[in-house]
């Protein structure tokens, strides 16, 4: 049997010290009508050797796999110290549920601790929360967030965000009867056009770098929209290099934290980044670590403010959200950790350096040019001279990856493509692209 | 403790205590002590026009969250700003300093449908 | 426990990738300094022996199901095959980003329709979505299906879930989120759904129903296809949440009981692991009514090859950036792939034969207050333990004996609670022993009460003071008193 350790002897001693004649007696509390339509998956059980020839047989189908991936929106191709999936896959860690029970927690609490710490770090704020399920639900929470605080009844969002973090947002927002402004970019910069902000938000919400890859101006925004709560979403990277929202006044930054040391998974699972000031500590969803101390006057960890979430508020709590990202989490501080804030800092001017050098070498390839003038952390669009959904074509069979054109047509963008480079690019893979595009340069 | 006489009760655990066209409420020792240590109070606004039975106030602890309820209809005239820094008051003295919010009462003839003393005490070994 | 912060600091970054200058790369590309930080993050420099023994340090002091019994009801902490772990490592599933060209990702479409196929069927209802990446968040994507059904059939008064008084806290939270008002149905005096109270409260500003099947309690609802039929009845939708769905694996199927909703835990009942609080999953499968509302994509099979489908008018929108969280479900897939239709049915038969023997075992030492055949999982009751001795005190000692403790204090309509599911990857032995010790401190509660309400002794740290943490929060290290 698989993974079931109890022998038909340890069955048959079991049903008797219960007083039951079968295995079949235990489901009599099954009315039969239900028992009688049961139909099996028409499944096989296999041996572990098969299952595993299968799964191998579909990975080998995922061709892009072996691509270079020039692509982003939220998601990276940074590199991983080898450090970092070895520690965060012991068992102790790994196989272990919500830290409830504290006493022998301390690993899962600590580590919780550790993040929150370095997340506030990396975003300039007060407080941060043990993780969402990823940036796109983060914002979506965040939005909820601040009409819970503000009571405004509706919120403005940037039309540069990523669509596929907008789409969820939409989908929060539709359920809470939260209308959603949009507020339009500028074609030449790329950046956020804040000039003319309604009245009455609850929130403003922006992205940087945003979908084009532009860095957002923050500066003086926060003073622009009156009591309406800041939100930013920040790449979690560029943040070793970049002034962090905190520093500008940000209320909220949240953050897709996958590029922090997580593979990227076709898109799962991710890490919500989600943080705050101290004042709305009690409007914070999700989990938190706090510092206390044991009988014996010992530092330990627990979970603090227990009364925001649904096992105690129930329909009260500030988010439904129970399990969340937690070994994301932690990989993320293994990361950071093995990192640190220097090393961060030398990864994002490598990313930045090395997506200018590109950036250049395919301005001057003939017919290309950078979409927009605003300056950009690692990602970048350029106009195509031909269809770019043939320029895309043409790239990935010469085995390079960038972002569907299509994307970017949702955002008023046409004939163009966005690439990101990472620090894992290398001079070869950039020469060759480069080339791939008819440039010499 | 015991259950000051003076005082009036609800089945809710509150107590009320009345001072001219106002009551002074909080929760009885027997809520604080099923709560636990209380963490945090969320307290009304000033100025509050509030209906009875409905939801006023919060009495949370670190594994639970209890409602206090405005036991008589009114306004809210004041709130005990202590809590804020002491939550723990609720525990040490429920019926003291560990008052939560005064009522500026709509109908004070109001206050006799609520339970004394003795009412409240039989509620807790019966009820 | 010591945090990263307080180790030994190493004066320079590890280089991890090559350094130096890109080609091409001129000095005049700076950046403009408004947008700079000042100096780097204030995240302390570590060499990787320190890295490693510190977190290999913090994991000890950390309980898995790896390390020992651990019963926690509703959760299902069944072991993790380490099959899982090593496929959904493989580079092919890993490193693939998720804005590929559908036609380069071939293998994971096919697993991701694959493995909605496969639930859909254990379901026995018409389609799965696999965006939720939690329980609670396919309860919210459930909920949010109820309220685009109604608002198309132009039913505004719809806007109340009923649950059962002993259901899991993220039931009404979900369903608040999603705008909804709860309203409470009590339990029965033998802990199932008040048929006659339910009635009662069903008219049109009913949206539908959240129930957990089998209840919190560990009790099948004998009468559930009446439950169900009364909801319909009354116009409303039943959403099913599925945490207990190891009790009735390979016997039994929501779709036949009147589910419109039901969510899969992956990370429960599909041996995905919990990872210290996730990443899980919480995939849904859906009544035919419901098909057409759900998240965009869908993954469509076109003969062998499989597309993305966007054009679906009357989605609900995405609960998701991508696809959900793929490499959990790559794991819940071999495990279905192993265990086939026949390891499903021994899991169910074995999870619900472990938790009635711990029964019988057990009740004479505890309070048991649903006495009867249980599904795989029955709640305690410590409030007859002598001197005063309470759950949390039970729970607390089990540690000293090298076990994970029980859920404590939940369901909320039993008091001092103890929710016990053992799972079908527990042994006789370990059952046995588990008794043993719960028994021991039955008696301990009676001649040594002192020692329960101290403990635990044998614990990384002593019993730690929540109050503190709660009066006054302390959320992050203070990086101002680093030193370098």
């Amino acid at each position: 049997m698989r993974y079931v350790p109890n022998t038909d002897a340890d069955r048959r001693a079991m049903l008797a010290a219960i007083g039951r004649p079968s295995l079949d007696a235990l489901f009599e509390d099954i009315p039969a009508a239900v028992r009688e339509q049961f139909r099996p998956m028409d499944v096989p059980s296999r041996s572990e050797m098969e299952v595993s020839a299968c799964l191998g047989a579909l990975a080998a189908a995922n061709v892009g796999a072996g691509a270079v991936p020039f692509l982003g929106g939220g998601v990276y191709d940074h590199y991983v110290p080898s450090a970092v999936p070895y520690v965060v896959s012991r068992s102790e860690f790994a196989t272990a549920y919500t830290p409830y029970q504290p006493e022998i927690s301390q690993g899962t609490l600590t580590a919780m601790f550790e993040f929150q710490t370095m997340v506030t770090e990396l975003t300039g704020m007060e407080i941060a929360n043990a993780s969402m399920y990823d940036g796109a639900t983060a914002l979506a929470e965040a939005a909820l967030m601040a009409e819970r605080v503000r009571g405004r009844g509706r919120v403005a969002v940037s039309r540069s965000l990523f669509p596929h973090v907008r789409r969820v947002l939409d989908t929060y927002a539709w359920a809470s009867d939260l209308p959603i402004v949009e507020l339009p970019y500028d074609g030449t910069s790329g950046r956020t056009d804040v000039d003319s902000l309604p009245d009455d938000l609850s929130a403003v919400i922006v992205q940087t770098p945003n979908a084009f890859g532009v860095i957002e101006s923050l500066d003086g925004l926060k003073a622009q929209i009156g009591d309406a709560l800041l939100i930013v979403s920040a790449y979690p990277t560029a943040l070793g290099l970049l002034n962090p929202p905190g520093a500008f006044g940000a209320d909220i930054v949240v953050g897709e934290g996958q590029p922090l040391g997580l593979p990227m998974g076709f898109g799962g699972p991710l890490l919500g980044l989600f943080a705050t000031r101290k004042e709305f500590i009690r409007q914070l969803p999700g989990r938190v670590a706090g510092r206390t101390v044991d009988a014996d006057g010992a530092v330990g960890y627990v979970m603090a403010a227990q009364t925001r979430e649904q096992h105690i508020r129930r329909g009260r709590a500030t988010s439904n959200i129970c399990t969340n990202s937690a070994l994301c989490a932690l990989t993320a501080t293994v990361y950071l950790a093995s990192v640190g804030g220097e090393g961060l800092r030398v990864i994002a001017k490598r990313c930045f350096d090395l997506a200018h050098v590109l950036a250049d070498r395919i301005a001057r390839i003939d017919g290309y040019e950078l979409a927009f003038l605003g300056p950009f952390f690692n990602e970048f669009v350029v106009r195509t001279p031909e269809d770019p959904a043939v320029v895309s074509a043409r790239l990935a069979a010469r085995g390079f990856l960038v972002t569907p054109p299509e994307e970017l047509a949702t955002l008023g963008v046409d004939g163009a493509l966005r690439i990101a480079v990472t620090e894992k690019r290398t001079d070869d893979e950039i020469d060759r692209l480069v080339d791939a595009l008819g440039g010499t340069g | 403790m015991s259950y000051p006489t003076e005082y009036r009760y609800t089945k809710d655990h509150e107590w009320v205590h009345v001072e001219g066209n106002r009551a002074r409420i909080g929760i009885t020792d027997h809520a604080q002590s099923e709560l636990g240590d209380v963490v945090f109070v969320e307290l009304p606004t000033v100025g509050t026009e509030v209906a009875a039975g409905e939801n006023v106030a919060a009495v949370e602890s670190v594994k639970a969250v209890g409602d206090v309820a405005a036991p008589l209809g009114g306004k809210i005239a004041e709130v005990n700003a202590e809590l804020e820094s002491s939550p723990e008051k609720v525990n040490e003295a429920p019926h003291a300093d560990g008052w939560i919010f005064v009522l500026e009462v709509a109908d004070p003839a109001a206050v006799d449908g609520l339970l004394d003393a003795a009412a409240y005490e039989r509620f807790l070994t019966e009820g | 426990m010591k945090t990263i912060f307080e180790r030994p600091r190493s004066d320079r970054p590890t280089a991890f990738v090559p350094t130096g200058k890109a080609n091409g790369s001129t000095d005049d590309r700076r950046i403009d300094p408004a947008h700079l930080r000042d100096g780097a993050p204030r995240i302390p420099t570590v060499s990787e022996p320190v890295v490693v023994r510190h977190y290999t340090e913090l994991s000890k002091a950390n309980f898995g199901v790896d390390d020992g019994f651990y019963p926690l009801g509703s959760c299902t902490m069944k072991h993790n095959p380490k099959l899982n772990e090593a496929v959904a490592g493989i580079h092919g599933f890993a490193n693939l980003h998720p804005q590929t060209d559908p036609a380069l990702a071939q293998g994971t479409l096919a697993l991701l329709h694959q493995l909605s196929e496969l639930l859909r069927k254990t379901a026995g209802m018409s389609a799965v979505s696999l965006q939720p990446v939690a329980g609670a968040h396919g309860e919210l994507t459930g909920m949010f299906l109820f309220k685009r059904y109604f608002e198309e059939r132009g039913e505004a008064t719809r806007t109340r879930i009923l649950l059962p008084d002993s259901a899991h806290g993220t039931n009404p939270a979900s369903a608040s989120v999603a705008g909804f008002s709860v309203g409470e149905i009590p339990s029965d005096e033998r802990g199932m759904v008040d048929i006659t109270a339910l009635r009662a409260a069903l008219d049109e500003t009913v949206a539908g129903i959240m129930l957990t099947v089998p209840n919190t309690l560990g009790i099948f609802e004998e009468r559930i296809l009446e439950i169900t039929e009364a909801v319909h009845d009354a116009g409303g939708l039943c959403y099913f949440d599925g945490a207990n769905l190891n009790a009735y694996l390979g016997r039994a199927r929501p779709g036949d009981m009147g589910a419109d909703v039901f969510h899969f835990n992956l990370h429960k009942t599909l041996s995905t692991p919990h990872g210290g609080g996730g990443p899980g999953a919480g995939p849904i499968a859906v009544s035919e009514p419901l098909e057409p509302l759900l998240p965009v994509p869908r993954i469509e099979a076109d003969g062998n090859a499989f597309r993305l489908d966007w054009d679906r008018p009357r989605s609900i929108g995405a609960v998701h950036a991508f696809f959900g969280n793929v490499l959990v479900a790559v794991k819940a897939y071999a495990y279905l792939l192993r265990l086939g239709d026949e390891g499903l049915r021994e899991v169910g038969e074995n999870a619900v034969l472990n938790a009635n023997y711990l029964q019988q075992r057990l009740k004479e030492s505890f309070e048991l207050p649903y006495d009867g055949l249980c599904k795989h999982e029955f709640v305690l009751s410590a409030s007859e333990l002598p001197n005063g001795v309470t759950a949390l005190d039970v729970a607390k000692r089990l540690i000293d004996y090298g076990i994970h403790p029980p859920t404590i204090y939940f369901p909320l309509i039993v008091r001092e609670a103890l929710m016990i599911e053992p799972t079908e990857t527990e042994g006789k032995a370990s059952l046995d022993a588990f008794a043993d010790a719960m028994e021991r401190i039955a008696g301990e509660a009676a001649t040594d009460p002192d020692l329960l309400r101290s403990a635990p002794h044998a614990a990384p740290v002593r019993r730690l003071d929540q109050t503190q943490a709660a009066r006054d929060p302390v959320l992050t290290y203070s990086l101002d008193e680093a030193s370098t």
